[in-house]
């Protein structure tokens, strides 16, 4: 049995249960904080930053969707130092890579596009970075663009915590960060994918599609995601 | 019956009486710095020179550990009549063992009456130079393992936290923790293993502190993490050692063999209940392993990245288990608190900040090495006593403490204790010991170029801000030191300061903007000069061509 | 409030013209706008000069060669309002794929690997292209920004209309990059 707890978020009474985090609270009370790398079904990695909250009496800014909440807790989803590093943390985004929305598989439909316009970024104050990164279209149903990817690792989770297989992973470190299949080997030489297509579906921008797909085509499921974990955890 | 304390008791008898059949002792450094100078074959050539002159039972020449000097490298130590040669080469080896028991070579000598010596205080470092650091039975005979038996024997556990608390001891890594409040939370912590980790992952740009402990030191290490193990029930542990420190893994691996023999680790460690297994894991080279939440995670096999914290290591660690994570030279003063008591250990240092601290000395510094002294003494105390000043005549500029995310303290803080709270309030930090001295000829946007560089290629990448934000911030630097750059490039500059420091995932990117923040707070002036008059007032930058815009 | 109509422009940088387009589809609302304002300057109308003291431009397209970086300093030193009009203008977009490659890379592609008859590469009248292809704001001063590819006519009458009644157009519910 666990504790309900009582506690305010944008001083609006609200009440969870101690092993629920600040996110799923504030879900449940319809009160929106913004995340990237969060998917529900994964475990969380607070990598994004974008939900990253005020607790009163908490010197450090904490990420919603790994701190727990608890009994008296003041929680500050959208003070103006909130949105003003939300902006920079979605410029960095688009700064890093090379996102161009109007020829991408998602447009319309993609979680990078609709954040911007969520958090007030209309254009990127930061230099483009302009990386000559890859694309890998050996697997036969699906491609990877490495150009497009925010490195969520969505995919990293979704295919070692629920397929089980790990074909993806990262490479390099920092700004030369990477998602890679396998042993940084082509996916279509992959003997660990299973061709699942999970990681296209969680992938939250135009990095992973199915191929045959053009501009504005893809469309991503990802219903399956919380029934599917939740009934592991069932059984 | 087993009685470890009559073992130990026999060994330090034994060592006695060996050291006693010998007239002199020599000890050649056997410290990192040294061996690359060569200490080896000075070793060697002494060997065979007191061999060739009968008196291989007159004088023992053994290897033992720095004396800090290291500006003075290789380093010879003659006991007992406390001489000290320096840049000594193979073929001095005649002139030093003819000048036994007369004067001492007068070109090779390093007084040790100067400030460098008199003015430190050696806890971590207590013998330096003088214990051989690949023989347990120095050790011992220096008293070493006996703060183990008194602990094992004498307390319980909660009564060695409870002597830790009081010594007021913090957190050598860097932040000052309490380390008395970190052991109890472990030792409060359920879990059907428990672990201790010794972070040995130095990383620091010019800092070498642990290193030189964990080489010099292996066995005075070992025994704070095994009282430390103790004390929070731990029975397993790691010490987390980077791959570049070959001779650090090898001599601990050494003492660890050492130390089982003498039944100190493994199963009922010293005759008592206590099991603690330890072994030695080498890093893969990245900086940011020695983030707690990231050493765990390359322990466990997986990448090196950190993890957003609560849960704490205390409470959840390594594969889940509650783990004490404690730096080398918090260990390192385990065996000498429980020895000498915690009151003895809380009279060194300030008020908040307790015992010695060990630093780098490294930069524009006459001499450059390895120091110990209390929290507290001054910056000016160290560099210009202790350090011996600024060489060349020149005029100092700035000391960098703290490593990469740490500050530069300029001239009017001299004065400023050296302690975990003066340090943060002028914007810098204690840091794990680096401590880097500049004159006048140092570019001061540059230097925070040169760390800026250093956190975007050590950034693990998982985090945006540390990822993205000091990538462009070491953009807009160079853009800077090339004259490139408006006073627009400045304001994002600092913008990205703002959310790089308090949107990063971890310490690396969470301290980042230090050295950008803290150099425009005291050298202001010379971001200007370099963005509005296209000057490097250091003469450090060039500037090929003007700003194009 | 003066009976003076407003000077308004509209300059075309590298862009595929298509907010132009969308520009047009303001359809008979156009005729509203030429009541309070004058189109002086534009690819739609026969000037030649960019004239001075214009209260808004319009600009579509990055800056991707030598005389776009000319153009718009000098439409930037005589307007009083400058709108990044679509994506090309506010992020670059699709001319700036070529930025990780460079410009030789694709100079030679397009004009020396296709196969032609006499390759060259173009270097008489053809201006030079810049190394990197910048969004407007990456060169100069920008007012308004209206990501979109293109923006909605709708989007474009907005802020045009907001403009010259003297208000800063909110754009963040009306669009975003990509759409």
């Amino acid at each position: 049995m666990s504790v309900v707890v009582t506690l305010k978020i944008n001083d609006i009474d609200v009440s969870g249960q101690e092993d629920e985090t600040i996110l799923d609270v504030a879900r449940e009370h319809d009160i929106y904080i913004p995340t990237m790398c969060h998917l529900d079904g994964l475990s969380s990695v607070g990598a994004c930053r974008l939900c990253l909250v005020e607790v009163k009496g908490m010197n450090r800014l904490v990420t919603a969707c790994t701190v727990k909440v608890a009994e008296g807790m003041e929680v500050y989803t959208e003070t103006e130092r909130l949105k003003k590093y939300r902006r920079m943390l979605v410029e960095m985004l688009f700064s890093e890579g090379n996102h161009i929305c109007s020829v991408c598989v998602v447009n319309g439909r993609c979680e990078l596009q609709s954040m911007a316009g969520r958090v007030g970024v209309q254009h990127i104050t930061l230099p483009y970075y302009n990386p000559l990164r890859t694309l890998d279209t050996t697997h036969e149903r699906f491609v990877i663009d490495r150009n497009r990817c925010i490195l969520c690792t969505r995919c990293v989770r979704v295919c070692d915590e629920i397929e089980g297989a790990h074909t993806w992973d990262l490479g390099g470190r920092g700004i030369e960060s990477h998602v890679v299949t396998d042993l940084n080997t082509f996916w279509g030489d992959s003997p660990t994918c299973t061709g699942c297509s999970k990681c296209v579906h969680v992938c939250p921008t135009g990095a992973l599609f199915e191929k045959g797909r053009s501009v504005t085509e893809m469309t991503k499921h990802r219903e399956f995601l919380p029934y599917l974990t939740m009934m592991r955890e069932k059984k | 019956m087993y009685l470890p304390e009559d073992e130990l008791q026999r060994i330090d008898e034994e060592e006695r009486l060996l050291k006693g059949q010998y007239k002199h002792h020599i000890h050649v450094c056997l410290g990192a710095n040294c061996l690359n100078a060569h200490s080896a074959q000075v070793l060697s050539a002494l060997e065979t020179e007191a061999k060739a002159r009968g008196l291989e039972k007159v004088c023992s020449v053994t290897g033992g550990g720095c004396r800090g000097l290291c500006v003075a490298g290789p380093t010879v130590t003659l006991e007992p009549d406390n001489v000290l040669y320096g840049k000594v080469q193979p073929n001095d080896a005649g002139d030093i063992i003819a000048s036994l028991g007369g004067e001492p070579v007068e070109r090779l000598n390093r007084p040790t009456d100067n400030p460098f010596f008199m003015r430190q205080q050696r806890i971590v470092r207590e013998m330096e130079g003088r214990l051989n650091p690949e023989r347990i039975e120095d050790y011992i005979a220096a008293g070493g393992y006996k703060s183990l038996l008194k602990a094992l024997n004498e307390m319980t556990p909660a009564e060695v936290i409870n002597e830790i608390t009081r010594s007021g001891l913090r957190g050598r890594g860097g932040a000052g923790y309490p380390t008395g409040l970190k052991w109890k939370t472990v030792a409060k912590a359920r879990g059907e293993h428990k672990y201790v980790i010794c972070n040995g992952d130095e990383g620091d740009p010019g800092a070498f502190m642990d290193r030189s402990v964990m080489d010099d030191f292996p066995h005075r290490l070992l025994e704070g993490i095994i009282i430390g193990a103790y004390a929070v029930g731990a029975d397993r542990g790691y010490l987390y050692v980077r791959a570049e420190y070959p001779l650090s893994v090898k001599r601990l691996q050494l003492a660890i063999r050492q130390a089982q023999k003498q039944n100190l680790l493994g199963n009922n460690i010293a005759g008592t209940a206590f099991n603690f297994d330890l072994q030695v894991r080498v890093g893969a080279g990245a900086y940011v392993c020695g983030e707690e939440t990231a050493l765990i995670a390359s322990i466990e096999g997986k990448r090196g990245q950190p993890r957003p914290r609560p849960p704490y290591p205390a409470e959840s660690g390594l594969w889940g288990y509650p783990t004490l994570i404690n730096n080398v030279e918090t260990f390192a003063n385990i065996g000498a608190i429980i020895r000498n008591g915690s009151a003895w250990y809380a009279s060194i240092g300030t008020e908040k900040s307790k015992g010695t601290k060990v630093f780098a000395l490294t930069g524009t510094v006459s001499h450059s090495g390895l120091i110990e002294v209390p929290m507290g003494t001054t910056l000016r105390e160290i560099i210009f006593d202790i350090g011996g000043g600024i060489p060349d005549g020149r005029k100092f500029k700035a000391a960098q403490t703290g490593g990469p995310g740490g500050g530069c303290i300029p001239e009017q803080y001299l004065d400023l204790s050296v302690d975990f709270e003066s340090l943060a309030s002028v914007g810098s930090m204690m840091g794990s010991g680096g401590l880097v001295i500049m004159d006048d000829r140092t570019c001061m946007v540059n230097v925070a170029k040169y760390f800026l560089e250093f956190c975007k290629s050590e950034s693990c990448g998982k985090c945006i801000p540390c990822r993205v934000g000091t990538a462009h911030m070491f953009d807009i630097l160079d853009k800077i030191t090339k004259g490139e750059a408006t006073l627009d490039d400045l304001t994002l500059l600092e913008e990205l300061c703002d959310t790089v420091k308090h949107t990063s995932l971890c310490g690396l990117g969470q301290s980042a903007p230090n050295p950008v923040l803290s150099t425009l707070r005291f050298f202001r002036d010379e971001y200007i000069a370099h963005i509005v008059d296209h000057v490097c007032p250091a003469g450090v930058c060039e500037f090929e061509k003007e700003a194009v815009r | 409030m003066t009976t003076q109509k407003a000077r308004i422009a509209t300059i075309w940088l590298d862009g595929c013209s298509g907010c132009h387009m969308s520009f047009l589809d303001i359809d008979e609302r156009l005729l509203a706008l030429a009541k309070v304002a004058d189109l002086v300057y534009s690819p739609l109308v026969d000037h030649k000069k960019f004239p001075e003291d214009v209260a808004v431009t319009l600009v579509e397209g990055s800056v991707s060669s030598t005389e776009d970086l000319e153009k718009i300093k000098h439409v930037r030193a005589h307007s009083k309002f400058i709108v990044s009009m679509g994506d090309c203008a506010v992020t670059g977009n699709v001319p700036s794929m070529r930025n990780p490659l460079g410009v030789d890379v694709i100079l030679r592609r397009a004009y020396l690997e296709e196969g032609l008859e006499n390759p060259q590469i173009p270097s008489l009248v053809v201006p030079k292209l810049l190394p990197l292809v910048k969004p407007v704001h990456a060169v100069v001063k920008v007012d308004v920004y209206v990501p979109g590819c293109p923006p909605h006519a709708e989007t474009l009458f907005y802020v045009v209309s907001e403009l010259l009644a003297g208000r800063l157009p909110d754009l963040t519910k009306m669009t975003r990059f990509g759409v």
